[in-house]
């Protein structure tokens, strides 16, 4: 058995996804909610973006179980000696994807090249000359990669691409025939129905996402044993590798920030908005104070505080892993604590509105407690406000880490992340010829991350809260049939 | 209204205040001189004499609240908070860790700084305000729902992207403008361009969005019916009534942008190398010149409730029915 390592932020997801789960079984019993997570459920682009998002969530799981290896026993050791755990810490991703962790080159490399980037002095029958090196490990199945490699590319594209539309076909057969039993019509008239998008469930919007995705990932699959699918960085990392961790880091910035922001937002917001006077006064003030100061400022403050305790402290962690995690974890909630002013001054209006409420009045005449009314009748009340801006930060948050790291008080210099990443590559776009890969590869991840968390918001307030559907975009041809009208 | 202006400039300094004392607390009492100078020596040869010295120097090495060794008055001016943290209030900044004097570097990057900033600032909310007005144009059409889709699209890249992205294309490959520098005089617009251009794109998605659900909110009232009952063409309502009745709204909005804008010119002008505010205070934080960064805070803090306070009263010019209340 290997020795399993739990990191603060491992422990956080966790808990962030039993609260999910937890979350979904309350909504699934509840009949309010359930109406309203229906309404997201409808909404084709909602559910397209969902799809993308656990993907991205399932990643960032697998990324978070960590454990050190067993080292092979020494051949000399005693039978029974103490077992060897490997100083190392690695993840279940690190493990599946074994190859391209450890297939590291020299230096950058072109997308599925066989060569290096740049030339080398190295001896050739004996004479030294300038030239291309092959890469260790990039291509490195061809004998005359020259002749070869255009037709071993494009044959092992066909096949993923290929498998990839085979699988999405049984997807799309399977989704097919179970909504024709549901529907008790035939296979034809219920792929028609799915064609046209005349399912409860906007499966057309789900399959085409699904399709698209597993169409990328036939190719990468076909593709990625033998060659760096988006070549490697400046010390000959996979790019691709490096892109799937930074998917962790952004999901626990994204998710561990916003919900460190709740407790004191909850508390302050509804205590201001119930009690008035001098204690709404005092808290408005608390948050206009920490409004009014710019947050990159502020934050840099406490994460140079948070250096100097983890210089301070170097016995409590065992490896460098732990102490990028800390940071990681201190920093999601220092961004959480100097977040909170926007959610609570929500808050706080929603619950001025509410404790003027009959029912509030009513508690309140029958002698119901502060603490009573506030638990029972308001804060049920107010969740819908944290839902749309948990999903509504999520977005912000993961940009936000960008420029932060740019600025120097992001992550850990050695935790993987998109504003490394970017910070590593901004100087590469004035290389001649341009290095272009790293930079594409985490926009694409980063962009297909925060648009599908946007789409996936925008649903979920919409559900939420009715006003916001009057501003949805209804094109002419769309407003022929009305949304409500699915079956 | 006067009573309410000075009522409003009154809370404002309170606000301040209360800024000076949390710096004060983050900069002295959590992060203790000590540490600062730990920091700043680095490595092997922090010695307890060591950091004695790097405080000495700089003036830390004094009681934070209350001085024992001292008599009389002294007993509280001679303190890290008197000598420190007050003198900000008669924006007497000190000199910064590194020993240069952080007022006339202030002076010195102010201008470059509001170059940048103010076009940035003025330009975005017209070219916001005249797209999002074109989207509600054209609502309800495939062109309304093409841009928002575009505009959700731009709300999800990274403003780093956009400021690498433009420089590579209009920079190094079409060699439009310099990729960076900057100049004094009218050269400086050579200079502005590209980061002018890129700051209003990389705030355009978010806030072209933003002031269309405004704009559509005001379209739904009824002096627009009348309005339109009027027999006033489309465009007339929304460019005359629609505009002047949702300026209102988008002033105060205006003021929520202020901060945003303050940390766009933090990475732009950086990324620039214009030698402006932003900048001086990127190198601050990298170098840890913790002087630097408290004297930022204070006048970022500043600007910032100045804003408020002026859309404060400009929100009752703009509309005599809010009450001075």
């Amino acid at each position: 058995m290997p020795k399993f390592v739990l990191l603060a932020t491992d422990l956080a997801l966790y808990f962030q996804l039993l609260v999910l789960l937890a979350y979904v079984r309350h909504a699934v019993r509840t009949p309010l909610l359930r109406q309203s997570w229906r309404y997201v459920q409808r909404d084709g682009a909602a559910m397209s973006a969902a799809v993308v998002l656990v993907i991205f969530l399932f990643i960032a799981l697998l990324d978070s179980v960590h454990f050190r290896p067993r080292l092979p026993p020494a051949p000399d050791a005693p039978p029974g000696a103490e077992i060897a755990y490997s100083t190392r810490t690695l993840s279940v991703l690190d493990v599946l994807l074994t190859g391209p962790r450890e297939s590291r080159e020299k230096t950058y490399s072109v997308p599925l090249a066989t060569h290096q980037f740049s030339k080398e002095s190295m001896q050739r029958n004996g004479v030294t000359v300038r030239d291309f090196p092959r890469l260790q490990y990039g291509g490195k199945h061809l004998d005359q990669p020259q002749e070869q490699w255009a037709g071993d590319v494009l044959r092992r594209t066909v096949n993923g691409l290929g498998s990839g539309l085979l699988l999405a076909l049984v997807g799309a057969a399977w989704v097919v025939h179970r909504q024709s039993r549901r529907s008790t019509q035939g296979f034809m008239p219920s792929a028609c129905d799915v064609w046209h998008g005349r399912t409860a469930l906007p499966w057309r919007a789900i399959g085409g996402t699904l399709t698209a995705l597993l169409l990328v990932f036939g190719w990468v699959a076909a593709l990625w044993p033998f060659y760096h699918v988006m070549g490697t960085d400046q010390t000959g990392n996979d790019v691709l590798f490096m892109c799937l961790k930074s998917v962790r880091t952004a999901v626990v910035i994204g998710t561990l920030a916003t919900i460190a922001t709740i407790p004191l937002a909850l508390l302050l917001g509804i205590l201001a908005g119930y009690f008035k006077g001098w204690v709404d006064d005092g808290i408005q003030y608390a948050y206009t104070v920490l409004s009014s100061i710019p947050s990159v400022l502020l934050i840099s403050a406490f994460v140079l505080m948070i250096q100097v305790f983890i210089d301070k402290n170097p016995q409590l962690f065992e490896t460098g892993l732990e102490r990028a995690d800390i940071r990681l974890f201190l920093l999601s909630a220092i961004l959480g604590l100097t977040g909170w002013a926007q959610l609570a001054r929500l808050l706080r209006a929603e619950t001025l509105k509410l404790g003027e409420l009959d029912y509030v009045q009513a508690a309140r005449a029958f002698g119901v407690s502060h603490a009573g009314i506030m638990r029972r009748h308001i804060l049920p009340n107010v969740t819908h406000i944290i839902v749309i801006v948990a999903v509504l930060e999520f977005s912000g948050l993961v940009l936000y880490e960008a420029v932060l790291s740019y600025v120097g008080v992001g992550v850990d210099p050695n935790t993987q992340s998109f504003g490394t990443m970017i910070n590593g590559a901004r100087n590469e776009m004035s290389r001649d010829p341009v290095i272009w890969w790293t930079l594409s590869a985490a926009f694409a991840f980063m962009v297909a991350l925060v648009l599908s968390m946007t789409l996936f918001a925008s649903a979920v307030r919409e559900a939420f809260d009715p006003r916001a559907r009057a501003y949805r975009v209804r094109p002419a041809a769309a407003q022929a049939l009305p949304q409500e009208s699915a079956p | 209204m006067l009573n309410y202006i000075i009522r409003r400039v009154l809370y404002g300094l309170l606000v301040l205040i209360g800024v000076n004392l949390l710096t004060f607390i983050l900069f002295f009492a959590i992060n203790t001189p000590d540490d600062m100078a730990r920091i700043n020596i680095g490595g092997k040869r922090v010695t307890p004499d060591a950091i004695a010295k790097w405080k000495t120097q700089r003036g830390y090495d004094k009681p934070l609240l209350f001085n024992d060794q001292a008599q009389g008055v002294e007993k509280l001016s001679k303190t890290l908070f008197v000598e420190r943290s007050l003198p900000l209030f008669a924006l007497q900044f000190g000199a910064s860790d590194t020993g240069r004097d952080i007022g006339y570097e202030l002076r010195e990057r102010a201008l470059p700084s509001l170059a940048l900033a103010l076009p940035t600032f003025l330009l975005g909310v017209f070219v916001v305000v005249l797209v999002s007005l074109i989207m509600v144009f054209f609502r309800n059409t495939y062109v309304e729902f093409w841009s928002v889709a575009f505009a959700v699209f731009l709300l999800s890249v990274s403003g780093l992207f956009y400021i690498i992205a433009g420089q590579f294309l209009f920079s190094t490959v079409l060699k439009l403008v310099p990729a960076s520098g900057f100049a004094g005089g009218l050269d400086m617009v050579v200079f502005l361009l590209l980061p002018v251009v890129i700051g209003i794109v990389s705030r355009m998605g978010g806030e072209a969005l933003f002031y269309r659900t405004m704009f559509l909110e005001e379209i739904g009232k009824d002096y627009v019916r009348t309005a339109r009952s009027k027999g006033l063409s489309e465009s007339a309502v929304l460019f005359r009534h629609v505009l002047g009745n949702a300026l209102l709204p988008i002033l105060t909005s205006t003021v929520a942008v202020l901060p945003l804008l303050f940390m766009g010119a933090l990475i732009m002008e950086s990324f620039f190398g214009i030698p402006g505010l932003g900048s001086f205070t990127i190198d601050a934080i990298n170098g840890q010149d913790f002087a630097v960064v408290r004297a930022m805070v204070f006048l970022g803090s500043a600007l910032y409730i100045l804003g408020l306070v002026l859309t404060d009263i400009s929100y009752t010019l703009a509309d005599p029915r809010v009450r001075l209340a």
